[in-house]
C-alpha cells in the first residue's frame, strides 16, 4: 500500500507536469508553425499555381533567383530597413527619458506619444501616402519652404520611396520602444542613481554608465522586435506604394506575396523559394537572440 | 394487409417524389452566391438580382456575399477551393485561364449549344476556352478617350480622326498651359490600356493578340514602333507629371480642374466625372483616332458570372445564368441608374445616355478589327504583371526601353513554354 503512493507520476511529478502543461503549445506550435516551415521547403522545390498539379523542378527557383533583379532590389531594400529600423530604439529612449519626469497631464503626453502604435498600420500607411503626396502634401509643403523640390514626390521617386516608408514605420515603432524604456525607466534603482551622483556623474556620462546597463532588458527586447519588424514589413509598403514606384520598394515578404498570391501571381514555388530565404536570414537572428537569452539565463541560475 | 398498404403507400411516395421535379422544376435548396460588386450602385444591382429571383422560386433561398473588388481578384482562389459557392463573379476570356486549367468553373457549353442562352452569340467568343463556354458575361462596357468638351471650345478643337489630328491638338493644349491627358498608374493597369490602344492602331487587332499569346517577340520592330509612336506624345508632355503616384482616382481632379483635358479610360469613368460636378456638356468622347491604315480594334472588358465546379446547387446556379442574361433583366441591370454599361444580350435595348449610345455604335459599327478584353486579361497573369510595370517604366523613362523590351522578351521564353 505504501508502494501506491511512489507510482513513476508521483515520484517525476516535478519533471512531467511541466511538460505536460507545454504539450497542448507544443502541438499547436509544431502543427502550425514548424511543420508548415517544412512544407515551405518542399514547395520551393516545385512549379506550382496553387490550383493544379504542381512540378518537380529541383533548386531551380533559386538560380533564378540569383539572376533576379527585382529580388536583388528586395534584399537591399531589406538591408535598408534593417539597418534604418533600429533608429527606433535610441529614438524611443531619448522620448522615455524626456517623457520620465512627474509633471501634471505627463500621461496625457504619454499616452499621446503611444498613440502610433495602437491605430492599425494601415492608416499610418494611409496617412503617411497623403502626407508625402507631391505638390498637395504637407512634406512638399515644408519641404518647399527651405528649397528642396523631390522630383515626382516622394513615394513617386524610385530613389526616396524606400526612406519615405521607412519614415513612416519609425513612428508607431517609436512609440513601442518608448514604452518598452517608460517601464524600463520605472525599474531603476534610485540608490544606484544617487551612488552615481556622489560620484559625480552627470547627465550623458550618468546615462551612459548608469541608467543604460540597468535598462538592458528593455534594450533586448527593443532589438528582438524592431529587428523582427523591420524583416517582417509589408503592410506599409502595400499600401503606400504597392512596391512601386517601378520595383523599388519591394521587400522579400512584398515580393513573395506578389509572386504566390496575388492577383497576378500563381508561382508558389518562386515565392516559397523567396519565403526560405527570408526565413534563413531571420533565422541568423533568432538563433543569437535564442543563444543570448539562453546565456543570461544559465548565469542567472548559477 | 397492413403491410402490402404500406407497399402500395411507399410506391405511390416514391413516384410522386419522382414526378415532381420533372414537372414543376422547382427549385429548392440555397443558392450561394459571391459577388465582386463591391462599388455602391453595382452592389445595389446585385442585391436587387439577388432579390428577384428569390422572389422567383419561393422554395429557393438565395445568399449573396459582396467581396471587395480588388480583393476578390486575390479570394477567388481560395473561394473556389475550400467550400466553394454556386456562382462567382469574374472576367472573360484569357483571365479564366488559371481556373479552368484547375478544373474549378463549370463547363456550361451545353447550355449556349442548347439555346438556353439566346441572344449572346456575339459575346460567346469571349468566353470560349479550349473551344468551350465555361461562363455567361452580363456587362461590358467601352474604352475611348472622354474629353472636356469645353475646353476643346475654348481652344478651337475638334474630334481628331487620326493620329496627326491627334497631335495637333495636343500641341495646342500643352501650349494653353494644361496636360493633353491625365492618367494615374500608381496600379499599373492604366499604362495595359494606352499600350492596348497604340499596339492595337499602330499594328492591328491581329498582332496584339499574336504578342497577347507570346507567338511574336517583344523586341520585334513592329513593337518597337507601337512605343516610337507613344514617345512622340510622352515627349510633348501630353501627360500629367509624376502619374505614377496617383491611382486612377486620383488623377480625376486633374480633368475635372481643366488642368487636363482629356481620360482614356472605360465608360465608368463617367458617373465620377458627374459626382465630381462636371456636367453633360463639360463631357464627350470620342474613339482612340486612327495611326496605321489597320483596322480598329477596341477594348471592351467584359465583367461575367460562373458556375463553380465544385458548387451544391448546379441546376439553381444554372437558372441563375439564364436569369441575368434574360433580354429584360440585362437592360434593367445595365440601365443609367444601375450600371450605367452595355448590355451583352443582343435583344436588350440599350439605355438612353450620350456615353453608352456612343459607345455601342462604336463597338458594333466600328470596331472592325475585333474587341480586345484589356491588357491584364487577355495577357497570361505574370506576363500581363511584368508587362504593366515595364509600360509604367517606359512612360516615365522613355529612355530605358531597350532595357524594357529585353527583360520583357526573357520573360516570355520562361512563361510561354
Amino acid at each position: 500500500m505504501a508502494d501506491m503512493s511512489h507510482t513513476w507520476m508521483r515520484r517525476n511529478r516535478m519533471t512531467i507536469t511541466p511538460l505536460l502543461f507545454l504539450l497542448p503549445g507544443m502541438l499547436f506550435f509544431a502543427a502550425y508553425v514548424i511543420i508548415p516551415i517544412f512544407q515551405s521547403f518542399n514547395i520551393s522545390l516545385y512549379e506550382w499555381d496553387g490550383l493544379g498539379e504542381a512540378t518537380f523542378v529541383g533548386l531551380r527557383n533559386y538560380e533564378e533567383l540569383a539572376t533576379d533583379r527585382a529580388f536583388e532590389i528586395s534584399l537591399w531594400n531589406n538591408v535598408k530597413w534593417l539597418l534604418l529600423y533600429l533608429l527606433a530604439i535610441p529614438a524611443g529612449l531619448f522620448i522615455a527619458l524626456f517623457l520620465n519626469q512627474t509633471v501634471t497631464g505627463i500621461r496625457l503626453y504619454k499616452s499621446l506619444f503611444f498613440f502610433p502604435f495602437v491605430i492599425s498600420q494601415v492608416v499610418v500607411g494611409l496617412v503617411f501616402s497623403w502626407f508625402y503626396l507631391p505638390n498637395d502634401g504637407l512634406f512638399d509643403i515644408i519641404s518647399g519652404w527651405f528649397g528642396i523640390d523631390v522630383r515626382g514626390g516622394v513615394l513617386g521617386n524610385p530613389n526616396t520611396a524606400t526612406y519615405g516608408i521607412i519614415a513612416a514605420g519609425l513612428w508607431p515603432q517609436t512609440a513601442y520602444c518608448m514604452i518598452l524604456y517608460l517601464t524600463g525607466l520605472n525599474a531603476v534603482d534610485p540608490e544606484q542613481v544617487e551612488a552615481g551622483r556622489l560620484d559625480g556623474a552627470k547627465g550623458w556620462r550618468m546615462l551612459w554608465h548608469v541608467i543604460l546597463p540597468q535598462l538592458r532588458p528593455a534594450t533586448f527586447i527593443a532589438f528582438v522586435v524592431t529587428i523582427i519588424g523591420a524583416l517582417r514589413s509589408f503592410d506599409l509598403i502595400s499600401i503606400m506604394t504597392n512596391g512601386g514606384p517601378f520595383g523599388s520598394t519591394r521587400v522579400l515578404s512584398f515580393y513573395m506575396f506578389e509572386k504566390a498570391l496575388s492577383e497576378y501571381g500563381f508561382r508558389m514555388g518562386y515565392g516559397s523559394a523567396i519565403a526560405v530565404v527570408l526565413f534563413f536570414i531571420m533565422l541568423f537572428f533568432i538563433a543569437y537572440f535564442l543563444w543570448s537569452m539562453y546565456r543570461d539565463e544559465r548565469a542567472a541560475r548559477r | 394487409m397492413l403491410k402490402s398498404f404500406t407497399k402500395v403507400a411507399g410506391a405511390l411516395a416514391l413516384t410522386t417524389a419522382m414526378v415532381m421535379p420533372a414537372a414543376a422544376a422547382e427549385l429548392s435548396g440555397t443558392l450561394r452566391i459571391i459577388s465582386d460588386m463591391s462599388n455602391p450602385a453595382p452592389r445595389a444591382i446585385m442585391e436587387g438580382l439577388a432579390a428577384d429571383f428569390d422572389a422567383m422560386h419561393p422554395n429557393l433561398t438565395v445568399e449573396v456575399d459582396v467581396v471587395d473588388r480588388e480583393a476578390w481578384k486575390s479570394q477567388i482562389r481560395n473561394a473556389l477551393t475550400a467550400n466553394p459557392p454556386d456562382v462567382v463573379n469574374w472576367y472573360a476570356a484569357n483571365r479564366m485561364g488559371p481556373y479552368v486549367k484547375a478544373g474549378l468553373f463549370e463547363d456550361i457549353s451545353d447550355m449556349y449549344a442548347g439555346g438556353d442562352l439566346p441572344g449572346l452569340d456575339s459575346v460567346k467568343g469571349a468566353m470560349t476556352l479550349d473551344d468551350k463556354q465555361w461562363g455567361v458575361p452580363y456587362t461590358y462596357y467601352q474604352w475611348g478617350i472622354y474629353y472636356r468638351e469645353d475646353i476643346f471650345k475654348e481652344l478651337g478643337l475638334t474630334e481628331p480622326a487620326t493620329f496627326d489630328e491627334e497631335i495637333a491638338n495636343c500641341a495646342k493644349i500643352v501650349e494653353s498651359g494644361r496636360k493633353c491627358y491625365t492618367i494615374g498608374s500608381k496600379f499599373l493597369w492604366t499604362a495595359g490600356g494606352w499600350f492596348d490602344y497604340m499596339n492595337m492602331r499602330t499594328n492591328g487587332f491581329d498582332f496584339h493578340m499574336q504578342l497577347a499569346r507570346g507567338e511574336v517577340s517583344w523586341t520585334d520592330d513592329r513593337v518597337r514602333e507601337t512605343f516610337a509612336n507613344w514617345r512622340k506624345l510622352i515627349d510633348m508632355g501630353a501627360f500629367i507629371d509624376d502619374h505614377q503616384t496617383y491611382s486612377w482616382q486620383e488623377a480625376l481632379p486633374f480633368m475635372v480642374k481643366g488642368e487636363a483635358a482629356a481620360y482614356l479610360m472605360g465608360n465608368f469613368v463617367v458617373p465620377h466625372l458627374r459626382d465630381a460636378g462636371l456636367t453633360d456638356e463639360q463631357i464627350d468622347f470620342y474613339q482612340f483616332p486612327l495611326i496605321a491604315d489597320v483596322p480598329m480594334g477596341e477594348d471592351a472588358p467584359t465583367d461575367t458570372f460562373h458556375i463553380a465546379s465544385g458548387a451544391q446547387n448546379k441546376e439553381a446556379a444554372r437558372a441563375f445564368l439564364q436569369f441575368v442574361t434574360s433580354p429584360d433583366v440585362q437592360t434593367k441591370i445595365n440601365a443609367g441608374a444601375g450600371l450605367g454599361q452595355l448590355p451583352v444580350n443582343a435583344a436588350a435595348s440599350v439605355d438612353d445616355d450620350e456615353f453608352l449610345n456612343q459607345g455601342f455604335e462604336m463597338l458594333s459599327n466600328n470596331a472592325t478589327g475585333g474587341i480586345a478584353q484589356f491588357f491584364d486579361r487577355d495577357f497570361p497573369a505574370e506576363m500581363a504583371a511584368l508587362g504593366m510595370e515595364g509600360l509604367q517604366e517606359f512612360m516615365v523613362f522613355p529612355d530605358n526601353l531597350d532595357d524594357i523590351l529585353a527583360r520583357l522578351e526573357s520573360s516570355r521564353q520562361r512563361i510561354y513554354k
